[in-house]
């Protein structure tokens, strides 16, 4: 039985490191739209085509790409390759660290005030889950030449954090006795490893939805998101399908059956189902590209109402998760 | 059909498709239709119809799990709920449609594994193929300047562990024979966990019972309030254990935003596992189930039972012991129940009870303000005439029919609370009932199911198979040696696959080069990617991206 004390001084702090983090990632967002807007569009078709896209009001703070605006590239001067555009996209990959790691001190410090897997309610959830997306951005990132998807990604991690501080938000304290099991930390990390994979991918495939083929764009070509997309997905369902497993070994060991179609599992599992759906797709001629893409993003909406949805619509077993009323 | 519409059909179709073989009579149409089962489209097609059908199963509350609100749902909107009944929205997961999908799917995800497994069988040991003309026309190739003869060449890719044929000037290897076994262990594997979940089904039970403190339980069919047996399960294989309730503890958030948030329950049980057996004292808790041979007791849920004892007019105890009580409100533990004295002379009595674990005076009315017991009291409703017992009409021990009752003196809505040991004197002479103690109640399920190891097993290995097919790339290189000219090519063989492959055939070119001084020609470009190859090497998310960097 855990402690009924709570340190309220650590579940300040972790309250106000959240929001600083909130105000790093939309810094952040704002760095990488800046070169986004002023760095050098890459070449998708040869420079000599007429047109080509700019990117205005890209520091707007909208999740969607910025809006485009056509020029004609006879009449506009050639892009400089401005410096301080690279400066900002290294100032912008610095200040998402830093949001990183307020957005982990934010964690710990919760997780230290109740003694417990800081993962007990929606709000603890939604904003592990938001750490876990810049998270995998960041690595790939070390990794890879993705810059161009940082806007995104600190935008929609700020999003995440800010609707879970608004209208999620709940005190720090103890958890319902049926979440006191070293489950909650194999089913639930494994949960939130898979859905801030899920969440790069989702992005990746917005972008390459948006993404017009054969001109200029400071978005990367279309084959390049969709083997963003993919490889997230590659290494997340694994993950996904082991936090389902470990969900289901749980709810033997909670409730008295592995699996008993209570609302949450069968959202799971069509969550399941859908990325299943989304690989086979991709596999599948006449189904590869766009359409593939789709249903990507089917999946990841029926993720995103899983993990939102369930827990405010339905009653079920998993209604534990302290949604504020 | 006519045939018209099978030759539009068949040409709109995709190459997975076979043409409609028309006039082939009935064979040919059961080829069809087998083929058209177990292909990929059929398949993705089921999976979403299987997703899309388990949906409703989330919206409608569903009989196998919350049976006392479907019985809402038909009181609330009777019209709605017989139609819902109708397509099975109750039951969603036990219809005949949502078994059709399931059946079709599993037939063809049968069909579709069972011959790749003897195509694979097959593959194993078949040697890979002769290396091709022109290596430059492969996505990744390279040529060199060298003295590599075709047995070092052969020597070098075997210690990567590819398998190697030999000609007299070229080797042909292939590597990731992984890939496929992984993907058909995963598909095994989930027929697998599909029969095991049906056996479970087929050769476990479930129960659940209520029990009150200090009292007991021993594990047959009669005992529980509701058994639900699988169709192979007869009454006698139920494990033979048994178990008295010692106590139960529930403690809770005594102030603060929280107050009233349960923190742990616990239960202490004496259990025998078998009839002779010495007693052995287990504590039950959430999460923390009692496991006699496989067979598990988990602890539910939990309430108030106040004893009473009630007296009728001419002097009898007509009734004495635990009610269980039932909550509405889980932060106060407001609860109701019922008292029902069919003995009672000389006319049957009845009492409907309102449990307060916690009193305080609020205004003319009193409410309990947190869900322990620190101060209990009931709140009785008196009723006396006929119980309506004998119609034969099954009743829920959690409600009074009142159609032939009548309260017995003034009713109020708020009557004072009596206090443990207070005793309250029915009007017209008709006896008295006394509030003698407080005890709890905890619910069980007792579970029995053995699938459930099966259907581990198979999980897992499904996931390892999975990870295999996903991460594991087939790929195949061929090297041609003329002279001192080398040409070397690679390709895999995985839809949308390629990534990293780039990055280990750079690497295969370095050892193939061995020591022999760098002459890069071709697209690959070999020199620029061997160095970070190194760093990047086989990591899943490696630089595939690169290409369109450039
Ligand atoms: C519950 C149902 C199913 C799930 C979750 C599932 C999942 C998967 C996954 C994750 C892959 C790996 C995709 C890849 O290699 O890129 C795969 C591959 C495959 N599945 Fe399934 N599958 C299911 C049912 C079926 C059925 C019914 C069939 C046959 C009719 C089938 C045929 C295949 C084939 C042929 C592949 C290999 C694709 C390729 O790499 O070429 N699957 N499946």
């Amino acid at each position: 039985m855990p402690p009924a004390q709570v340190n309220e001084g650590l579940a300040t702090l972790s309250d106000q490191l959240i929001l600083v983090t909130v105000l790093l990632y939309l810094a952040a967002m704002i760095a990488y739209a800046l070169e986004l807007a002023f760095g050098r569009a890459r070449t998708a078709v040869a420079p000599a085509k007429s047109r080509r896209l700019v990117a205005v009001g890209a520091g707007a703070g909208s999740s969607a790409p910025a809006e485009s605006a056509e020029e004609d590239a006879s009449s506009a001067t050639p892009v400089p390759p401005a410096g301080w555009a690279l400066k900002a996209g290294a100032a912008a990959v610095v200040v998402s660290w830093l949001g990183w790691a307020t957005n982990l001190g934010g964690i710990l410090t919760r997780g230290i005030a109740v003694d417990r897997w800081p993962w007990g309610n929606m709000y603890e959830f939604v904003v592990a889950l938001c750490f876990a997306s810049v998270t995998v951005f960041l690595v790939l990132l070390t990794r890879q030449p993705i810059r161009f998807l940082g806007a995104f990604v600190t935008v929609a991690a700020a999003l995440g954090l800010g609707f879970a501080v608004l209208f999620l938000h709940v005190q720090a304290g103890p958890v319902m006795p049926a979440l006191n099991s070293y489950w909650i930390a194999i089913h639930v990390t494994a949960a939130v490893i898979a859905g801030g994979l899920f969440l790069v991918s989702g992005v990746s495939a917005v972008l390459y939805l948006v993404r017009n083929d054969g001109r200029l764009s400071v978005l990367p070509s279309k084959e390049q998101l969709d083997r963003i997309a993919h490889r997230a997905i590659v290494i997340g369902f694994p993950i996904w399908t082991f936090a389902v497993i470990a969900g289901a070994l749980w709810a033997d060991r909670a409730w008295g059956r592995y699996w008993g179609w209570d609302p949450k599992e069968v959202w799971s599992f069509i969550t399941w189902i859908a990325y299943a759906a989304y690989l086979h797709a991709r596999a599948t001629a006449g189904w590869r590209g766009k359409a593939a893409m789709i249903v990507s993003l089917v999946a990841f909406g029926c993720l995103l109402f899983n993990l939102v949805g369930v827990n405010i619509f339905f009653s079920g077993l998993h209604s534990y998760a302290d949604v504020p009323k | 059909m006519t045939k018209k519409n099978d030759t539009t059909e068949a040409t709109g179709a995709t190459e997975e498709r076979e043409a409609r073989p028309v006039g082939l009579g009935v064979v040919g149409w059961l080829r069809w239709g087998w083929r058209t089962l177990t292909s990929m489209r059929t398949a993705l097609i089921l999976l979403f119809l299987f997703a899309l059908g388990s949906v409703p199963g989330s919206i409608y509350p569903q009989r196998s799990v919350d049976p006392g609100r479907v019985a809402q749902y038909f009181q609330n909107s009777p019209t709605e709920a017989k139609w819902l009944d109708r397509f099975w929205m109750f039951d969603v997961f036990t219809s005949p449609w949502f078994a059709a999908i399931y059946l079709l799917l599993f037939l063809s995800l049968a069909g579709c594994v069972f011959p790749r497994a003897v195509a694979h069988f097959k593959e194993l040991r078949r040697k890979p193929p002769a290396a091709p003309r022109n290596l430059h026309r492969l996505p990744q190739n390279a040529a060199f300047d060298g003295d590599l003869t075709v047995e070092e060449a052969a020597a070098r890719l075997r210690r990567d562990r590819f398998r190697v044929v030999t000609g007299p000037d070229w080797v042909a290897a292939e590597k990731g024979y992984l890939r496929e076994t992984g993907n058909l262990l995963f598909h095994v594997s989930l027929l697998a966990l599909l029969f095991a979940v049906g056996a479970g089904a087929l050769f476990g039970y479930r129960g659940n019972v209520l029990v009150v403190e200090g009292e007991g339980f021993s594990n047959t069919v009669a005992a529980y309030d509701r058994f639900m047996p699988g169709q192979q399960v007869s009454a006698e294989s139920l494990q033979p254990f048994s178990f008295t309730v010692k106590d139960f503890q529930a403690t809770y958030i005594a102030s603060g935003e929280k107050r009233g948030q349960p923190l742990d329950y616990s239960a202490t049980l004496s259990v025998q596992d078998t009839p002779t057996s010495r007693p052995r004292d287990v504590e039950l808790k959430v999460n923390e189930p009692l496991d006699v041979n496989g067979t598990l007791t988990y602890l539910l849920g939990h309430g108030y039972a106040p004893t009473f004892k009630v007296v009728d007019g001419k002097g009898n105890t007509a009734f004495e012991g635990p009610v269980p009580c039932l909550a509405g409100d889980q932060m106060t533990y407001t609860s109701e129940c019922v008292i029902k004295a069919p003995d009672a002379q000389p006319d049957q009595l009845g009492f409907l009870i309102r449990f307060l674990p916690t009193t305080v005076p609020n205004g003319k009315a009193w409410v309990s303000i947190f869900p322990g017991a620190a101060n209990p009291t009931v709140q009785i409703f008196p009723f006396s005439g006929d119980l309506g017992l004998k119609s034969g009409q099954p009743q829920s021990v959690y409600q009074l029919d009142t159609k032939s009752l009548k309260p017995l003196g003034k009713m109020s809505a708020d009557p004072t609370p009596l206090n443990v040991g207070d005793t309250k004197e029915l009007a017209d002479g008709a006896g008295s009932i006394q509030f003698t103690g407080v005890k709890e109640w905890i619910s069980l399920q007792t579970a029995y199911d053995p699938g459930r190891l099966p259907a581990l097993i198979a999980a897992a290995l499904a996931v390892i198979g999975l990870v295999l097919s996903l991460t594991v790339q087939r790929r195949r290189v061929w090297v041609r040696v003329k002279g001192r000219q080398v040409t070397v090519g690679g390709l895999t063989r995985t839809e949308g696959g390629g990534a990293g492959f780039a990055e280990e055939f750079a690497e295969i070119l370095t050892k193939l080069r061995g020591a022999a001084p760098a002459e890069p020609s071709g697209h690959s470009q070999p020199e620029d990617r061997s160095e970070d190859a190194s760093a990047s090497d086989r990591e899943p998310v490696s630089p595939s991206t690169r290409s369109s960097e450039e």
